[in-house]
């Protein structure tokens, strides 16, 4: 048997070891700033169509992500999707005009939303409307226009 | 035929006497877990022959099985032009499935097994009933501090071996394969959530080390005293505990994960 000294030693490497590994997993692997929800202030949006847009998905500005998506609704008056962004406390002087488009990432990839900003004096505030909104570019539609057009051609 | 019924009744009635026998003894066994707080030395003790030694195999394991999942998933991936994506499919793969099943395996082989072998031989050479003659319960004082140790090093383990498995995946895949470093791991932290994808590996790897550690000490103390009840017993440990995590794994999985 080993000098019961060394034996705590390397238990408590051993222990070290895990640990950090534990730490590595929810620090570097995983996004532990998504399990602290910074504050924000909620918006929304109307939208003809969200595509394949989730809760939680991005909202980008510039390509800097300012927020998320925090609920995705239906408005039964209008039959559009109404959508309610999350964005950060930190970005506060986004203008009124400011317009929302859904896009994706990449070619079948995830979507997001994207601001664009606009002119206005006024700022958003929490609870304030997107007027401008461009609804998701959905593939079927465009391939299914595409082959209309083409026959028509013909 | 009557005589076959009887065969399978008796066979029936032996799987439910060893069940009920081994929910007492886990009964008896969890019993002394309190009187373990102020004598910890001979928990640690055990987590050195139970943990630390099991250390070698499963850090090598994790490394290897990272590295083979970046160069597999790469082949896929590249064909969609996703690889940016091999960070997500590596990390999600050891921290949800891999990192606590192939850790829990190693686990009854290496750990398990040697345990029993422990405990089997103690019984054989009659080493437990002397510490009853000397009103020493053996379950409090032999078994109770190695089950402790099993079921706080296999999640330190799982852990350990899922770190390694994505470090060994960033090796092949941002130093082999020439994916974006920085793709790799922000597409990983995007996509892979700390309550639903690591806690939930952790849940599993400490329900796969008590249901290992449980069966490698009952079979253990449940031995059959000679050297070939020994090498049975520790047999079963490795088949059953073995069975066990991927039985427990897929409950767990459609538990956790199926919506």
């Amino acid at each position: 048997m080993m000098h019961s000294r060394t034996v705590q030693i390397w238990v408590g490497l051993f222990v070290i070891a895990g640990l950090a590994a534990l730490l590595m997993l929810s620090m570097k692997v995983s996004n532990i700033s998504t399990f602290t929800e910074t504050e924000g202030y909620e918006v929304t949006a109307h939208f003809e169509n969200i595509g394949g847009l989730k809760v939680r998905s991005p909202v980008t500005m510039a390509g800097v992500v300012v927020g998320r998506v925090a609920n995705i609704g239906f408005d039964k008056e209008s039959y559009e999707a109404v959508v309610t962004l999350n964005i950060q406390n930190e970005y506060d002087n986004i203008p009124a005009d400011t317009s929302a488009s859904i896009f994706t990432a990449g070619l079948l990839g995830e979507q997001y939303i994207g601001l664009e900003a606009g002119g206005a004096e006024e700022v958003l505030t929490a609870g304030s409307e997107l007027e401008l909104t461009q609804s998701a570019i959905v593939l079927e539609q465009i391939i299914g226009q595409f082959l209309v057009s083409q026959a028509d051609k013909e | 035929m009557l005589d076959a019924l009887q065969r399978l009744g008796a066979t029936a009635l032996g799987v439910a006497e060893r069940m009920g026998r081994g929910h007492l003894f886990l009964l008896h066994v969890l019993g002394g877990f309190p009187a373990l707080l102020p004598r910890f030395g001979m928990v640690v003790k055990q987590m050195y022959s139970v943990g630390v030694l099991s250390l070698v195999i499963i850090a090598v394991s994790g490394l290897f099985v990272g590295m083979v999942l970046g160069l597999q998933g790469y082949n896929t991936l590249v064909d969609f032009g996703a690889t940016e994506s091999l960070g997500v499919m590596v990390a999600l793969s050891l921290v949800r499935e891999l990192g606590p099943v192939v850790a829990g395996l190693l686990f009854a082989g290496r750990a398990g097994s040697a345990l029993t072998a422990e405990i089997g031989l103690m019984k054989a050479t009659e080493q437990l009933s002397a510490m009853e003659m000397m009103a020493v319960d053996p379950l409090h004082r032999v078994v109770a501090p190695r089950f402790l140790a099993g079921i706080l090093s296999m999640p330190l383990l799982a852990a350990i071996f899922s770190a390694l498995g994505v470090v060994g995946g960033y090796f092949v895949a941002v130093g082999l394969l020439g994916v974006d470093d920085g793709a790799f791991w922000s597409q990983m932290q995007a996509k892979v959530d700390l309550h639903e994808d690591v806690f939930n590996g952790v849940i599993k790897s400490v329900v796969f080390g008590f249901v290992v550690t449980w069966i490698a000490v009952f079979e253990g103390y449940d031995t059959v005293p000679t050297s070939e009840g020994v090498s049975r017993a520790t047999t079963n440990t490795v088949v059953h505990g073995s069975l066990a995590v991927l039985g427990l794994d897929f409950v767990l999985t459609a538990l956790m994960f199926g919506k």
